[in-house]
């Protein structure tokens, strides 16, 4: 049975992601399920880079910008088939993560946090500043949605099958990795970096392994974001969307695959729930993510559960 | 397009208006007056990046904790001490009045947000101190609102003119102020029981509650003592900038560069940070372009955690084993 | 002749901040040796490992493995060329479980790399199977099958030390540093460690170890080498090093001396 486990598993997400897209009602929720999507695939990557390596990064709207930005530009300036744009974007990000990584994964812990807050605001200016490339503040309007084999994904519905096709395949590509030779010693690294040493892990290059992995999920999913709603605009790769990544990592539960989705969902849904409260908005939002990080510092599953365990001894307690 | 414009923090009217704008340029002594024209703005907002890295180097050894929520205590400063200002109090009341009244903010916020967060790990302290920012920035918002808010200069509008260039009287008070605050707080740190204590405490914690020392209260310390100094770089640069809801995060992220740039562990080492990044976004600005300003902060920054991440006076961390 | 030697030390120092941790020191270990390691506190026993694994580089001197000079290789490629190590402080992966533990022993030996792993090509599962039995051998080796799913963190002392014996053992080292297996440890399980460090013996594979337990070390160590303020002070047989006067002077102090 445990052979085909994963099968089952694909199977019914599958199914899942089939009778969803052909239900949902208008373009809203269909709209607001792909931004949940392309967050899980980034957070996903961000969770192997933190929760498994214990590596952080306050950086990693970069990636997603940059990925974002080459499918744009390549697609809408150059006429670049889509495909090829997405192909380009990993490849600039996997780069740029790479020469980033080597000096900045030496650091450790806040001088890490800093090193790559630097790295991503940079970056982010670089897009603002870059007009006669990005569009400037205004942003890039008019990308061309995916075409495959004949298929044009132009409606949101049709990006909805498309994004959560690809979630399906990075949610899988990641439980095998966490399951795996490397996912262990990447385990290793985060509870003794010594002892993985003198054990034979290459530490460094692992770290870097996972850092440019993170780098390439996030750079896939901004290339989905400009073919899917075909509009990006430089403050959705800002220093805040790289904290707000950080929070759907820590509030799934860190090294929680599974948590992932649930952090990335409920982040993405949060501020479309509080905008009824207008210019309350933001305030209710930092009040959230002081009290659950204070209250659940392990993040919402674990932090439940943690409560729900408390909760029994005391009453056996009694 | 805007003219070129030495200072973020001028507005254009005042740029466009100075008598310092780069007229004629091939000119050596124009070249040297606009020079001197850039030093005096990096100076001026060197100085304020100075005040809010320290107050970021204070509690981070205090606590280890970098405190996103800084900037916004800045922002605070400048919009209470100009709510107090058009109230009709005198602009030294309104100053020691904003500062005051930051402090006990940021004390509530160390006992609120800090405090309860016992056991959280570095990563959801940044968040918490995140969070906490938003937080601050949301509710000023829905105090002030979006506009922006003038308060007058300590003294004089006048620009001073020297040796071609212009500087503002304002800048020569944030100046000043910085160098008596700076000196004060050496003073207290090293010559004061509290001051002592609070480095000793930040120094080895647990010798220090070994000593008697009260480490929880030398903790919500740093933090008021950091709010205090943000509070008085807001006030200080509000004349100059305007008060806005969001103007605060920005300026503390300068001034968090400015004190790794400088060294956490040093409140010279980040005074020097704060002043080389002010001179080095002012050339960077004239000379290169105005819009890549803000990348030069964290370009320094990157330069320096790669290559000295200690800071440029910072010692080599301790190993420990 | 000699039998050939595995470790050579040639002239070893390192020195920290003026201070002269561990000063021209030189000895060799042979293969299929038991060769001990003693000396008071601050000896540099452990710095002396930590040379040799390379989490330091010397300052001087030389240190063949094989005959082949390994100072200032990393760490993780000395485990590669075949030296192992525990730790006096035990550093576990706490969070894995005990039979993961000594799978993070295999990583060396084997080569599934990220894209096998996530694609989980039939060759990259067979050999996470292989990684599996072989490290549960590796825990009967030491006797801990029975806690294989347990937390690492969750054993008592006794048995987190034998993982880390498990863990080095399952990287196929020819020498193995053992950083005072038996702190900690009741008689009992002193008495079984001993055993433990001669069947490793039997498994061609020689062991360094420092060890304060002067009975256990007498008993096992073919040769003792005996440290003190960093400097080789006597090097010999058990019987030879108990009756070596400087030895005892410094084990005992100066005032007996005299």
């Amino acid at each position: 049975m445990v052979r085909y486990q994963r099968w089952l598993q694909a199977g019914a997400f599958y199914f899942l992601v089939a009778i969803t897209g052909s239900l949902l009602p208008g373009t809203y929720y269909v709209t607001l399920l792909n931004l949940i999507g392309l967050h899980i695939i980034i957070v996903l990557g961000l969770n192997l880079l933190m929760g498994y390596a214990g590596q952080i990064s306050l950086g990693h709207a970069a990636f997603f910008g940059l990925g974002a930005y080459t499918s744009a530009i390549l697609t809408t300036t150059y006429k670049v088939d889509p495909v090829l744009g997405l192909l380009a974007g990993l490849l600039l990000s996997g780069l740029v993560a790479v020469v980033v990584g080597i000096p900045a994964l030496k650091l450790k812990g806040y001088y890490l946090a800093m090193a790559t807050l630097g790295f991503g605001i940079i970056v982010a200016i670089a897009f603002q500043q870059m007009d006669w490339l990005t569009g400037g503040p205004s942003g890039f309007m008019g990308i061309p949605p995916f075409r495959l084999l004949g298929w044009s994904f132009k409606t949101p519905t049709t990006g909805f099958f498309f994004v959560w096709t690809v979630v399906g395949l990075i949610l899988f590509l990641s439980l095998n990795i966490v399951d795996s030779r490397i996912g262990r010693a990447l385990r290793a690294i985060h509870d003794s970096e010594t002892a993985a040493l003198a054990m034979g892990v290459d530490a460094q290059r692992l770290k870097l392994l996972i850092f440019v992995v993170s780098a390439l999920y996030a750079s896939l999913a901004g290339s989905l974001l400009a073919h899917t709603t075909n509009f990006i605009a430089p403050s959705s790769f800002g220093f805040m969307f790289s904290i707000k990544l950080v929070t759907m990592v820590v509030v799934g539960g860190m090294a929680s695959i599974w948590g992932s989705l649930l952090g990335a969902a409920v982040l993405t849904i949060l501020p479309e729930l509080l905008a009824v409260f207008h210019d309350l908005e933001v305030v209710i939002f930092g009040l959230i993510l002081m009290v659950v990080m204070i209250f659940l510092p392990r993040g919402l599953v674990r932090g439940l559960l943690d409560l729900w365990e408390f909760r029994q001894r005391k009453q056996q307690g009694r | 397009m805007a003219p070129p414009c030495p200072a973020f923090f001028w507005t254009e009217q005042q740029c466009a208006g100075g008598p310092g704008s780069p007229l004629i340029s091939g000119i050596p002594l124009e070249k040297l007056a606009e020079l001197l024209q850039y030093l005096f703005s990096g100076l001026t907002n060197g100085a304020i990046y100075a005040l809010i890295g320290i107050g970021f180097s204070i509690i981070f050894n205090a606590t280890a904790i970098i405190n996103f929520a800084q900037g916004e205590f800045v922002m605070l400063g400048a919009l209470v001490a100009i709510a107090l200002h058009s109230l009709g109090l005198s602009l030294p009341l309104a100053f020691g009045l904003a500062v005051s009244a930051v402090t006990l903010i940021g004390l509530v916020f160390e006992r609120l947000a800090i405090r309860s967060a016992r056991e959280a790990t570095a990563i959801s302290l940044i968040i918490i101190t995140v969070g906490g920012g938003v937080l601050i920035k949301g509710l000023a918002m829905l105090i002030w609102g979006k506009d922006a808010y003038t308060l007058p200069p300590f003294s004089g509008q006048e620009p001073l003119v020297f040796a071609g260039a212009t500087i503002l009287p304002q800048s020569l008070w944030i100046m000043a102020l910085t160098i008596l605050l700076v000196v004060g707080l050496e003073a207290f740190l090293h010559f004061t029981i509290l001051g002592k204590a609070m480095r000793a405490a930040s120094f080895n914690p647990v010798a220090a509650r070994l000593v008697g020392i009260r480490v929880s209260q030398m903790v919500q310390f740093s933090f008021a003592l950091s709010a205090a100094l943000g509070a008085a770089a807001g006030v200080l640069i509000a004349p100059i900038t305007l008060g806005v809801y969001d103007m605060g995060t920005m300026l503390g992220l300068k001034g968090f560069c400015a004190a790794v740039i400088g060294g956490l562990g040093s409140i010279f080492g980040v005074v020097l940070g704060g002043l080389l990044l002010g001179v080095a976004e002012a050339l960077a600005s004239g000379l290169i372009s105005s819009g890549y300003r803000d990348a030069v902060a964290f370009l320094i920054l990157l330069l320096v955690l790669f290559f000295r991440p200690q800071g440029l006076i910072g010692r080599r961390p301790s190993r420990s084993s | 002749m000699d039998p050939p030697a595995l470790l050579t030390l040639k002239d070893v120092g390192i020195s920290f901040g003026g201070l002269q941790a561990v000063k021209q020191v030189s000895f060799q270990v042979q293969e299929g040796q038991i060769k001990a390691l003693i000396g008071p506190n601050g000896a540099g026993k452990t710095t002396l490992f930590n040379l040799i694994t390379g989490m330091l580089t010397p300052d001087q001197g030389e240190i063949l493995f094989h005959r082949q000079a390994i100072q200032g290789l990393p760490p993780f490629q000395i485990a590669a060329r075949g030296i192992s190590r525990t730790f006096q402080i035990v550093q576990l992966f706490g969070h894995m479980t005990v039979v993961e533990n000594v799978m993070v022993g295999r990583h060396i030996r084997t080569r599934a790399g990220l894209l096998a792993a996530a694609l989980r090509l039939p060759w990259s599962r067979r050999e996470e199977a292989a990684i599996r039995a072989q490290s549960l051998e590796w825990l009967a080796f030491v006797g801990l099958q029975a806690r294989a799913d347990d937390y690492a963190a969750n054993l008592p002392l006794g048995h987190q030390r034998l993982l880390e014996i498990a863990r080095a053992l399952a990287t196929d080292p020819k020498l193995l540093l053992l950083d005072e297996p038996a702190a900690g440890l009741d008689m009992t399980e002193t008495e079984r460690l001993k055993d433990l460090i001669f069947a490793i013996r039997e498994k061609e594979i020689s062991v360094l170890l420092v060890e304060h337990d002067m009975s256990l070390t007498m008993e096992v160590a073919d040769e003792i080498v005996v440290l003190d303020h960093g400097e080789l002070l006597a090097e010999g047989p058990p019987r030879e090093i108990q009756r070596h006067p400087a030895v005892i002077a410094a084990y005992l102090g100066r005032d007996w001396e005299k």
